[in-house]
């Protein structure tokens, strides 16, 4: 059962994606890729990561894709024509990187057998999440917050308008 | 549940040629943003998924990290994209070719 429900999510993640990247409208892009970001969550869930599963859709689709839909509401973007008159110049280099990448793939997983071994059922809980979190990798969590911190930092000296000198910065508030 | 990791691989793998062909063809910096969270998404996936197959929790951890970076990463750009704005007037990537401070 999880299996079947499993390859169901799959495709639906996959032909999400698909319709997010050829959407002309960027809002509709958005909100199919919150729809992927949905089944990539019940996917965590499935390979017996819950609490992953949860920040996931706390994290990327409650608050970066509600971020990305403000911007784009902020900046009124229109729907951009680009899509319609690309030409194969374009298209061209990368299909071909594209296509190259896969056999890649392809022959990765033929070659390897260690590839075609089974997920085994496992499941972790948060409480076990947490005391390996902080118990084997209390540095990265220090590196990360520092990381966090000064991204904000940054975020607010480009939104303030610090960083361009031709603008005094006070007439667009955020 | 049964699946085999080259399936898993195989999915991931698919999101993220996705997601890097939406980075290589389109010319809107939204639109290239949003390539880079599919692509940042499908690594998560197959974080998680060697998490389950090795039975050990370290992938789940990476996949956590992963987010975190993500979220100050995307801060940072959606900022840089008002100030490329409201400097250059456009959103065309092709417009932001100069690296004078």
């Amino acid at each position: 059962m999880a299996t079947i429900v499993f390859y169901v999510l799959a495709v639906l993640a996959l032909f999400g994606t698909y319709l997010c990247v050829t959407r002309s409208n960027p809002v509709h892009a958005i909100l199919y890729l919150v729809n992927v970001l949905f089944a990539v969550a019940l996917m965590y869930y499935l390979l017996g990561a819950p609490l992953v599963a949860a920040w996931e859709v706390i994290v990327y689709a409650g608050a970066v894709m509600v971020l990305f839909v403000f911007i784009i509401m902020m900046l009124e973007l229109t729907p951009d024509q680009e899509m319609t008159r690309v030409g194969w110049l374009r298209w061209g280099p990368t299909v071909l990187l594209v296509l190259v990448l896969f056999c890649a793939l392809v022959l990765m997983v033929a070659v390897d057998p260690e590839t075609s071994k089974g997920i085994v059922d496992t499941y972790v809980s948060p409480k076990a999440f947490g005391y390996s979190l902080f118990t084997r990798y209390p540095l990265a969590v220090q590196i990360i917050s520092f990381h966090l911190f000064i991204a904000a930092i940054g975020a607010y000296y480009l939104g303030r308008g610090g960083g361009s000198r031709k603008h005094s910065g006070k007439e667009e508030e955020e | 549940m049964n699946i085999p990791f080259n399936h898993l691989l195989v999915i991931a793998f698919l999101l993220f040629l996705m997601g890097l062909g939406s980075i290589l063809v389109r010319r809107n910096v939204i639109r290239v943003l949003i390539g880079v969270e599919i692509m940042l998404n499908a690594a998560g996936l197959v974080l998680v998924g060697s998490s389950a197959l090795w039975s050990r929790v370290d992938g789940q951890l990476f996949a956590v990290f992963l987010m975190a970076i993500e979220a100050a990463e995307v801060a940072l750009a959606l900022a840089l994209v008002i100030y490329l704005r409201r400097r250059k007037g456009t959103l065309n990537i092709n417009a932001f070719n100069e690296m004078r401070g």
